[in-house]
């Protein structure tokens, strides 16, 4: 018992010091979420009657939800589309899904009133709600996620029998993960179709589901850029740029057609003043600039797509204009011209920013003792540990040519 | 929700009078003793005017808001009674994940505490801001006026009507809407012409009367439009989507696979190798 304790403090004491910090951070969340429960919503964060619902639905569940795409956008890409040489960064991405979704709920479950009653929404249906669209579907999700993030976890520990199961279930997997991530992503925009005289017209209009939709694809993207650039730089894992350059070639079309809907939305189907509040106008106007136009201009030049430097700033545009679009819709945009402004309390942005670290920290953590980067073409096939000698000619030849 | 089809003429409703409150808040009152609301320490003039408690809260489920203004040259008094509207069409119950609100054929919309899971979007979704919350509790719950509906049952008439003294008539829908609409026409100088309510969210069981402009007493500027329509509008495609999506992608990359296939077999068709010998030659490679 102690020996094993000594072996765990040696191994963290071996940690580099970035990740002894996001420890920390993480720790500092758990102690927050406790003094939430000890003392309650009310005196522990900012949220009150005005603002039912604050950081911890913006960024937690609102945001996170998007940021989390990455998963279900390159698993259609490389399995459904068959782009089959972007296979190495589907690993990774599943990953990073699976831990956004599980953060996203452990948020969730942070922010409920009454988290210990949260299993009703499977027993108690309300079809009619959003709400209970978007929590059906991410528990499904997170399902989804959860067995795909095994096959890493079999390989480590030598499983064959569930790999071959879960090599059986994989393109099922990757099907139900795209369409249940189209549902919960564009429900997560009919939130706010209910709040008609209260988010600002800027954004309300009957396509935000749709829009929703369209830039959680371009937001997984990036956010597949983000990370993998990351692990090269910081985790010494191979520069993957020349593949990234598939994302790039594909984000300016999503980008476009994202920016089409949602100017003609703005045109056509939103009903009242549009540009009466200069503060939201200027918020309009950062997002859409800052985190589509520019974005999109860069990456139809071809020198930029390549260029390892410019994918990481054009995908950190992209993911700073979603992160302030969320935020717009589901916070600045509702808060009426007459209201108090709502600021997040110490207890809320220590979880959420604990809700962050952890994420890096358990990506870290899990690139360090599971082969989630192996998946490379140069040195592995793809197919299982072939113990029952009944792979066909087939697979093979298709796992050397990738 | 298909709002047409049902009928809310029977559904019992309040008619609020408000040229004949006189503003003495037995109303008030009468909800917190039945309800048994705790009390709330509170100072005049903390809200806007003259009504205390300074907002609507887990322990106010209704209260008279107090407008000055000037007849005459003199100063007057207008007063409104803030509550649940009781909507035919509640958006709370409508986005509730486990439907915790149930708008019953009496009337009242009814909140069942067992089953909430404190998600607060109700509270996002009412265009009355009515929901309240109890912000003191580590665990809370939703808080909201019940329209006395325990009461209503046994034919009783909701706290705050039985109390009022002026302003607050109760009966059905119908009869309620005719009231109205025969005071509207008998003096139309003392009553602003509008029934707020009668359209409000696609009509609610509670309605008003004023004198004064809508807004200028502060009722909110709701749209007529039933406020579950604009999430069913979307959520309807929901299956439709699934379908849509699950079947594009299995199709896709059902016809992608075998473009692979088929490309495989011509390359072992041209390269002259039987593929039998190719496929033990791998398999002897991997081994």
């Amino acid at each position: 018992m102690t020996a094993a304790a000594r072996i765990i403090i040696n191994e963290v004491k071996s940690y580099h010091n970035f990740l002894k910090f996001m420890i920390g951070l993480v720790v500092l969340a758990v102690l927050a979420s406790a003094v939430r429960f000890i003392f309650g919503l009310g005196s522990t964060t900012n949220m009150n009657d005005t603002y039912p619902w604050g950081l911890w639905i913006s960024f937690d569940v609102v945001t996170a939800v998007p940021l989390a795409a990455g998963a279900f956008t390159l698993g259609a890409i490389v399995h459904c589309f068959h782009i089959k040489k972007l296979e190495p960064l589907v690993r990774p991405a599943i990953v990073t899904g699976f831990l956004g979704y599980s953060l996203v709920c452990i948020g969730l479950l942070l922010d409920l009133g009454q988290p210990h009653k949260g299993w009703h929404t499977l027993v108690y249906w309300n079809v009619h709600s959003p709400m209970f669209e978007v929590s059906m579907c991410v528990m499904a999700y997170t399902t989804v996620l959860f067995l795909e993030f095994l096959s890493p976890v079999c390989e480590k520990f030598g499983y064959h029998m569930p790999l071959r199961v879960l090599r059986w279930l994989e393109m099922p997997l990757v099907i139900a993960a795209a369409s249940i991530s189209t549902l919960h992503q564009s429900s997560l925009g009919t939130f706010f179709l209910i709040a008609v005289d209260k988010l600002h017209n800027l954004w309300y209009n009957p396509l935000l589901p749709l829009q929703f939709w369209m830039s959680a694809i371009f937001t997984g993207m990036s956010i597949i850029i983000l990370e993998a650039t990351m692990v090269h730089r910081y985790l010494g894992q191979p520069d993957e740029s020349e593949l990234l350059e598939v994302l790039t070639k594909i984000l300016p079309w999503v980008l476009g057609a994202y920016l089409t809907v949602k100017i003609a939305a703005m045109a056509f189907l939103s009903h009242g003043p549009l540009f009466d509040r200069p503060v939201l106008l200027a918020l309009f106007l950062v997002e859409v600039i800052v985190g589509v136009i520019m974005p999109m201009v860069m990456f139809m030049k071809e020198s930029n797509r390549e260029d390892n430097r410019m994918q990481l700033r054009g995908a950190s545009m992209i993911i700073f204009g979603v992160v302030l679009n969320r935020f717009n819709v589901s916070m600045f945009g509702m808060i009426q011209a007459d209201q108090v402004i709502y600021y997040p309390s110490i207890v809320e942005s220590l979880v959420t920013i604990g809700i962050i670290a952890g994420h890096i920290l358990f990506f870290v953590l899990l690139a360090k003792y599971f082969p989630i980067f192996e998946h490379h073409p140069e040195t592995v096939d793809y197919s299982l540990p072939d113990h029952f000698h009944e792979v066909d000619g087939h697979e093979q030849a298709k796992g050397v040519e990738a | 929700m298909s709002g047409n089809s049902k009928d809310f003429s029977k559904q019992r409703t309040f008619l609020i009078d408000t040229t004949k409150c006189t503003g003495c808040r037995g109303c008030q009152v009468a909800c917190k003793q039945w309800n048994q609301l705790g009390a709330e320490n509170t100072k005049f003039f903390s809200g806007e005017g003259y009504q205390n408690p300074p907002a609507m809260s887990e322990y106010t489920f209704t209260r008279i808001k107090f407008k000055d203004y000037q007849k005459n040259g003199q100063n007057e008094f207008a007063f409104y009674k803030e509550m649940c509207m009781h909507c035919n069409e509640p958006a709370c119950a409508s986005v509730c994940p486990v439907g915790a609100f149930v708008k019953t054929p009496e009337g009242p919309v009814v909140y069942n505490a067992g089953r909430c899971i404190g998600c607060r979007f109700c509270m996002i979704a009412c265009p009355f801001g009515i929901p309240k919350y109890e912000w003191s509790k580590a665990f809370p719950l939703v808080k909201k006026c019940t329209g006395c509906y325990g009461r209503v049952k046994e034919g009783l008439q909701p706290a705050c009507a039985t109390t009022c003294p002026t302003a607050i008539s109760y009966g059905s829908r119908s009869d309620m809407i005719a009231e109205a609409e025969r005071r509207l026409k008998n003096r139309p100088k003392h009553y602003y012409p509008a029934i707020y309510g009668k359209e409000e969210a696609g009509g609610t069981s509670v309605i008003y009367l004023t004198h004064q402009p809508l807004d200028e007493l502060g009722f909110k500027p709701v749209t007529t439009r039933p406020l579950p329509s604009y999430t069913w509008q979307a959520l309807r495609l929901v299956p439709g989507i699934f379908l849509t999506m699950g079947g594009g992608l299995s199709l896709i990359s059902w016809f992608n696979h075998r473009k692979e296939r088929i490309k495989q077999e011509e390359a072992f068709k041209n390269s002259k190798v039987a593929p039998e010998t190719a496929e033990t030659k791998t398999r002897e490679e991997n081994q």
